[in-house]
């Protein structure tokens, strides 16, 4: 398989105070792969470093081979980014949101942006709902737009930050099913920062588990097999939980 | 401790019983929750086993001298980040020039539109009182002396040079600097500008070039507009006050005005108009992420275009002083 992402050596952090260090790991191609932890643990942090949000203190994280800002030269970044708000610029309306992207880094013929834009706004369920503004969608809608953004300069990879943050848990799986499905279609590769186990068993292929007290990641696998073996007490307690998370957001769904 | 059966608590009494367990040592607390509701004694060892009930990670206010240098680091730090931006508008000036920068046309018309509507009625209003006010002052002083038409040198050259370039940008420092500052900060909470920087694009050259663009051209026009009021205000009260007719006072002025007061007053007018959206976009870019960095941006943003206009002024004084003009 090819590494589309390797994080070499990494610490990430505020000021001169690492949040997480020793982070060691290659993501594959087509793979989701989800960035667990408990809160203040560094997830963000980490996702920040690999989009260039911020400086990583140490290590190399590298796409294809080559640094965040050494692709940014080439033109369009290797990634779209689903923020945990949603981010739509709030002064454009939704089809806006999706052609700013291709306008900015004059991606594809000017022409066919807004039938590009229509295409990404109907594969994540918004088709009829292009010329409205964000503050009058729903939140899951917003997510979805958001999504739709993300995609518009068609990256190799898709970074998510706490997709089902602030959504029903229906409209949560319904948002955890739809990742699937463009992974599965578009194949591209989606890392996903969550603390939503029901999200980390239905979609990631694997997940790496950063301990926010011992400041560096304690478990990487498959959801299933760390939930059985995993070496830190703290990973299996925190995967065991699902059942019980389960019957509950069953009930809500119910 | 005993309690006894009938014995009802609330947070009061749960509370002070936390702070007499605060003082024991572990194995003490065991023993004097003996007798204690199982209830009550599970909100107690809950109080008790948390981190600042254990005495960890307690803060204390650093000093005085310690305050003032930490201010003084962060006003450094804002300062270096406004030049900086001022360094990066500069820069990319040549690209707007050449139709490359990635600004929006419509952007700049629509925040043109915005600021110069809302701010018409406000500017004319402050303009012609401020025309009227120095009338009323000078016609005071110079009918004492029979120089009752100087009033209008007087009100033509202080309002032409001076006041209406410093009272029209103060206007927009707060009005649109300030709505500039909420608006980036808002971005910025909502992660609106994380979003452009992803995509490789400086939110200098998305978000604050088109506004500097726009109200460094619309501050002159306003300025036009704003010494017309202002020589109405003073044509008023001259006419009302000292019987001078209105052509002999716009003879007068005309004569006063002159074309170098005239474009001194332009100039500062279109660098104030800069200075206000430059400080109001920098406030907006270093705001907390949060609903009271939204408050705080905005009152910095009005306070430093304020600071900055009046210090700007000065620094145009001196060189006019020097330049003989």
């Amino acid at each position: 398989m090819n590494s589309v992402i390797t994080i070499d050596e990494v610490s990430v952090g505020y000021g001169m105070r690492p949040v997480q260090s020793g982070i060691s790991v290659r993501i594959e191609k087509s793979e989701i792969f989800a960035i667990v932890g408990d809160s203040g643990s560094g997830k963000s942090t980490l996702m920040k470093a690999m989009t260039g949000l911020i400086k990583a203190q140490s290590g190399r994280i590298l796409f294809d081979g080559k640094t965040v800002e050494e692709r940014m030269t080439n033109g369009a970044p290797p990634f779209g980014i689903l923020f945990q708000s949603g981010a739509l610029w709030s002064s454009m309306t939704v089809l806006e949101n999706v052609t700013m992207p291709m306008d900015l880094l004059d991606y594809s013929a000017p022409a066919a942006r807004a039938a590009l834009a229509r295409f990404k706004l109907a594969l994540v369920g918004l088709a009829g709902d292009e010329d409205r503004y964000p503050a009058s969608l729903s939140g899951g809608m917003r997510k979805r737009a958001a999504l739709a953004r993300a995609l518009a300069l068609d990256p190799a990879v898709l970074f998510l930050d706490e997709p089902s943050a602030g959504l029903d848990p229906l409209s949560a799986r319904r948002l955890d099913e739809l990742v699937k499905t463009l992974r599965d279609g578009l194949g591209i590769t989606v890392v996903l920062v969550t603390h939503e186990l029901e999200s980390l068993y239905s979609i990631a292929d694997r997940m790496i588990f950063l301990d926010g007290e011992a400041h560096r990641p304690v478990a990487l696998g498959s959801p299933a097999q760390l939930a059985k073996s995993a070496d830190s007490s703290k990973v299996r307690e925190f995967l065991a939980r699902r059942g019980r998370m389960s019957a509950e957001q069953a009930e809500v769904i119910r | 401790m005993e309690a006894a059966d009938d014995w009802r608590w609330g947070s009061v009494e749960a509370a002070f019983l936390a702070r007499i367990l605060d003082e024991l040592r572990s194995g003490s607390r065991e023993r004097a929750l003996a007798g204690v509701p199982p209830e009550l004694e599970k909100l107690l060892m809950l109080a008790c086993a948390s981190p600042r009930a254990a005495g960890a990670g307690a803060t204390t206010l650093p000093g005085f001298v310690a305050r003032v240098g930490l201010r003084a680091r962060h006003d450094a730090r804002g300062l270096r980040a406004f030049v900086s931006l001022l360094g990066e508008v500069v820069l990319l000036l040549p690209r707007f020039a050449m139709a490359r920068a990635k600004v929006r046309g419509a952007e700049v018309l629509e925040v043109l539109a915005e600021s110069s509507s809302r701010a018409l009625v406000i500017v004319a209003v402050v303009n012609v009182l401020m025309g009227a006010i120095l009338a009323f002052v000078g016609a005071v002083q110079l009918r004492r002396f029979g120089a009752g038409i100087y009033v209008a040198d007087l009100v033509g050259i202080a309002s032409v040079r001076e006041l209406t370039p410093i009272i029209t940008a103060i206007v927009l420092a707060g009005r649109t600097g300030a709505s500039f500052a909420a608006r980036i900060a808002t971005m910025q909470g909502n992660e609106e500008v994380d979003a452009l920087t992803t995509l490789g694009v400086s939110p200098v050259e998305f978000l604050v070039l088109p506004r500097a663009i726009a109200l460094t051209l619309l501050m002159p026009m306003l300025y036009v507009y704003g010494c017309a009021f202002a020589i109405v205000g003073g044509l008023w009260v001259s006419a009302s006050t000292l019987d001078i007719s209105a052509a002999a006072y716009w003879a007068a002025t005309r004569g006063a005005i002159g074309g170098a007061n005239f474009a001194i007053g332009g100039l500062k007018a279109a660098v104030f108009g800069a200075l206000v959206a430059l400080l109001g976009c920098h406030c907006g870019l270093q705001a907390e992420r949060s609903a009271a960095g939204v408050g705080s941006a905005t009152t910095r943003a009005v306070v430093v275009s304020i600071v900055g206009i009046i210090a700007l002024d000065a620094v145009f004084a001196v060189c006019a002083n020097a330049l003989d003009v």
